[in-house]
Parts: C-alpha cells; sequence; structure tokens
C-alpha cells in the first residue's frame, strides 16, 4: 500500500450540497434544538417521479422518462394508514401525481377517512390525455390545489418550467376559475407557488402576493387565493443548474447568511411525514430525494407507521435545510415567518 | 490582478477593522434605509441598482441586482431604473454643454 498523502474530504457525497457550516450547530448555536412537534398533522404522499414537465429547479428530477411510480399495493397501504390513524391533511405530490393510476383512488378514499386533501398540480398535466376533467375532478372531491406558476410573465416562467408552459399555465387556471376555484366566496382553494427563476431568495411573500393577483387580472383575467414563496433547494436538477453555473458556493452561504432562527419553530419537519413511491419513510419531501429515510429507531416504512413513535422524534438534518430556514423560511405552505 | 475582487462584497464587514465604532454606525444607518417605510423594499431596492450604475461600483450592481431580485422586480423594471441612471448621467453631461457655450460666449463677438 503507497503512503501517498491524504487529502481532505471535501465533500464525500456529491449528491448533497456544501455549506460552510453544519446545519445542527447552527440550529445549536441559536439556543434552538429541532424536534416533532408532537401529533403528526400531514402525509405528504409523493406517488413517483413521473411528470409531464422536466423543471430546472425540480428537486425530484422528475420528468416524461422517469418510471418510478407508486404501485396500488403501496397505494393501498397508504390509504389504510389515512382510515387507521387519521392524518388530518394528505397532501400528494410527484412528479405530476395525476399521472399515477392509483392517483383519483389516492384523493376519493382519503376524503372519505375524512382528511383534508391537497394536490401539488403542476397545471399543464391538465392537458394530457385522459387528464381533462381535472378540474370538475377536483372540485368533487373538494381538494385544495396548489399549482406552481414561478412570474406572472412568460419569459421567467418559460425559463424554469419549460417553453410554453406559461401560456398553457394560464388557460389551465381559467379552467379551475371557470368550475370555482381561486373565486372568492366558492370555497374551493387555489394557491399558487413561486420558486425563484435562478440562484436567489424569494421575496417577500406578502409583496409578492399583491404583483400576482394584479398582474395575472390585468394581463389575463384570471384569479387564485393565496401566493407561496418557496426557495429553491440545493438538491438534484437545482443542485446541478447550481454546480453547472459556478453558483453552489454563493447560494449556500446566502443560505446560512441568512438563517432565521424564528423560522425553526414552524418547520413543516415538525409536523409532516413524507412517504415516497415504495412505501419509505422521510421527515420531508427533500429528505427523501436525498434517500435520507427517518432516524433509525424508527418505523421505516408507511405499513409499519406508528404515531407514537414520532412524538417528540429526532429529524434527520443536512446542508439542504438550510433552505427552510433562510430569510422567511421555507415550507409547502409557503415562508414560515410573516413577512 | 484585477482591482475588483468578488469576493471582496462578502468581506465588507473587515472594514470594521481600526475603526470598528465608525463602520457600526454606519451599518446602522445603512440597514435602516433598507427597510420598508415610506417606500418599499422593492423600490428602494430599484433606487440601489439606479444609483449603483450611475457610480458604476461593481460591488453595489452585484448587491443591489440581487437585491432587486430577492425583493420581486423583473429584468424589464430593473433595465428601466438603469435607464433613468443612465439619461440622469446623460442630462447632467449635456446641460454641462451651456457652462461650455457660456465659456464660448464670454470670449467670443
Amino acid at each position: 500500500m503507497s503512503e501517498g498523502k491524504i487529502l481532505p474530504v471535501v465533500n464525500a457525497d456529491a449528491s448533497v450540497a456544501r455549506a460552510p457550516v453544519s446545519f445542527d450547530a447552527r440550529v445549536g448555536g441559536a439556543g434552538l434544538t429541532l424536534r416533532r412537534a408532537g401529533a403528526v398533522e400531514t402525509l405528504q404522499v409523493n406517488v413517483g417521479k413521473l411528470c409531464n414537465q422536466a423543471c430546472k429547479h425540480c428537486h425530484v428530477d422528475a420528468s416524461p422518462k422517469r418510471t418510478e411510480i407508486m404501485s396500488e399495493e403501496t397505494a393501498a397501504q397508504i390509504v389504510e394508514a389515512v382510515r387507521r390513524f387519521r392524518f388530518r391533511i394528505v397532501d400528494i405530490t410527484g412528479g405530476a401525481p395525476e399521472l399515477n393510476p392509483s392517483f383519483r383512488r389516492l384523493v376519493i378514499e382519503s376524503r372519505d377517512a375524512g382528511a383534508h386533501v391537497i394536490v401539488r398540480h403542476n397545471l399543464t398535466v391538465m392537458f394530457e390525455p385522459g387528464q381533462e376533467d381535472l378540474p370538475e375532478f377536483f372540485r368533487a372531491h373538494a381538494v385544495e390545489v396548489v399549482s406552481s406558476l414561478p412570474y406572472f410573465l412568460e419569459q421567467q416562467t418559460d425559463a424554469q418550467r419549460g417553453q410554453g408552459v406559461f401560456v398553457k399555465s394560464v388557460e389551465a387556471l381559467r379552467r379551475l376559475n371557470e368550475v370555482g376555484y381561486g373565486v372568492e366566496g366558492s370555497g374551493l382553494a387555489l394557491h399558487l407557488v413561486y420558486n425563484p427563476v435562478g440562484a436567489f431568495l424569494p421575496p417577500a411573500q406578502s409583496a409578492i402576493e399583491a404583483d400576482f393577483k394584479r398582474e395575472l387580472r390585468a394581463r389575463h383575467g384570471v384569479s387564485f387565493n393565496s401566493l407561496y414563496t418557496i426557495t429553491n433547494m440545493p438538491i438534484k436538477r437545482f443542485l446541478d443548474y447550481l454546480r453547472c453555473t459556478g453558483n453552489e458556493e454563493r447560494y449556500m452561504r446566502k443560505l446560512v447568511e441568512a438563517f432565521n432562527p424564528q423560522a425553526v419553530a414552524g418547520l413543516m419537519c415538525r409536523t409532516l411525514l413524507s412517504v415516497d413511491w415504495t412505501g419509505r419513510l422521510y421527515d420531508c419531501d427533500f429528505n427523501q430525494m436525498l434517500d435520507l429515510g427517518v432516524a433509525a429507531g424508527l418505523p421505516q416504512t408507511i405499513a409499519d407507521f406508528d404515531p407514537h413513535d414520532f412524538a417528540d422524534g429526532e429529524i434527520t438534518t443536512a446542508a439542504h435545510c438550510f433552505g427552510c430556514t433562510a430569510g422567511a423560511g421555507s415550507s409547502c405552505g409557503g415562508s414560515v415567518v410573516a413577512s | 490582478m484585477s482591482y475588483y475582487e468578488e469576493d471582496d462584497l462578502s468581506r465588507f464587514s473587515d472594514m470594521s477593522k481600526h475603526r470598528p465604532d465608525l463602520f457600526e454606525k454606519f451599518m446602522a444607518w445603512y440597514q435602516a434605509c433598507q427597510e420598508d417605510g415610506a417606500l418599499s423594499r422593492r423600490e428602494k431596492a430599484l433606487i440601489g441598482l439606479a444609483v449603483a450604475h450611475a457610480l458604476q461600483c461593481p460591488y453595489c450592481i452585484d448587491a443591489y441586482a440581487q437585491s432587486c431580485l430577492e425583493s420581486g422586480s423583473n429584468m424589464e423594471q430593473m433595465t428601466e431604473a438603469i435607464h433613468m441612471a443612465s439619461a440622469l448621467r446623460g442630462g447632467a453631461a449635456l446641460i454641462h454643454g451651456l457652462q461650455a457655450h457660456n465659456s464660448v460666449n464670454k470670449v467670443s463677438m
């Protein structure tokens, strides 16, 4: 064996972003601990990586070419867990979850079990074969619709989500409005998601929401309820983008410098449990994409889930978690600190 | 070797060496100026971007281009702000032409 010079390991796992300090150390340095808040309120179900789009910032690396999708058997295990443990919210995501054959069953049976159902709907999937009735389906089951639209202009939206996506998205919003979604007084909630189109932090949620409402109404005659600002996470395709453009170090430094201790209490991982297309459990969808399962010693699959095991439980963290504590904080429901 | 180093922007606080009291006073004032007030953060970021171009300070241009993005401005709005700065610089140069005219007129028949 040679006695060559041993170089320091800068980044043992190339799939994980590099940060100048550890997330746990930063949280601890602020005099805080990050633990689960008690009951798991939201079961976030990622039915797989198949999508009709291939967005440049996607932390799932979803695309039309992906084949990893949830089986009927796993969907049945999830429905059983929803019935048995009475999760207050079932949040269905992907990929484009509607493309999974078990999607409608998941919605209907979760609603039958008394859960509030959120669908992360990318708008354009509505124009895929067999999906034309999605607005009526959502309305029939009182689904809360959360849809990505990174900006109210075509150039920025298409730069992130693909050519032609903005025009289709506006048409989809029009269809959702027609059945009552995003229309005041209808009780049908349609929320939009703003993601920065690049390596920068989102603006104040309330300020940009006012712009979106004004501009989408004036330019296209469409409306929605709330805008969620979500920080781009340095995972998968967005991490590739950061590296290809030489932005990783600067972006990670920005996230770390913007660490906001006030955001920690509202982090979604404290009340949410994420399940992947195989039934494995994670503390959030971002951990899922990094293959960072729930802490050792906890039930690892939805089939073994027991809520008592997760009360006040440990949360698995890594450098990407700085994305959820930067500035006003970030979660699947937008910023976590009032701006 | 360039006189301007990109990394210097994040090392701005090094200027607190030697007279930290003065730097702290500057930072308190500077940060107070950025807050929402009668003008929004976004309007202030656009003003900052325009002034940065008028000053032609590369650090300020970098910092305020990012501030504009992070306060929700788009390239169309940012470019209009830059044109405002440029137009004022151009106009300021042009109106000084009257100084030249005056100077010439003073010695001309």
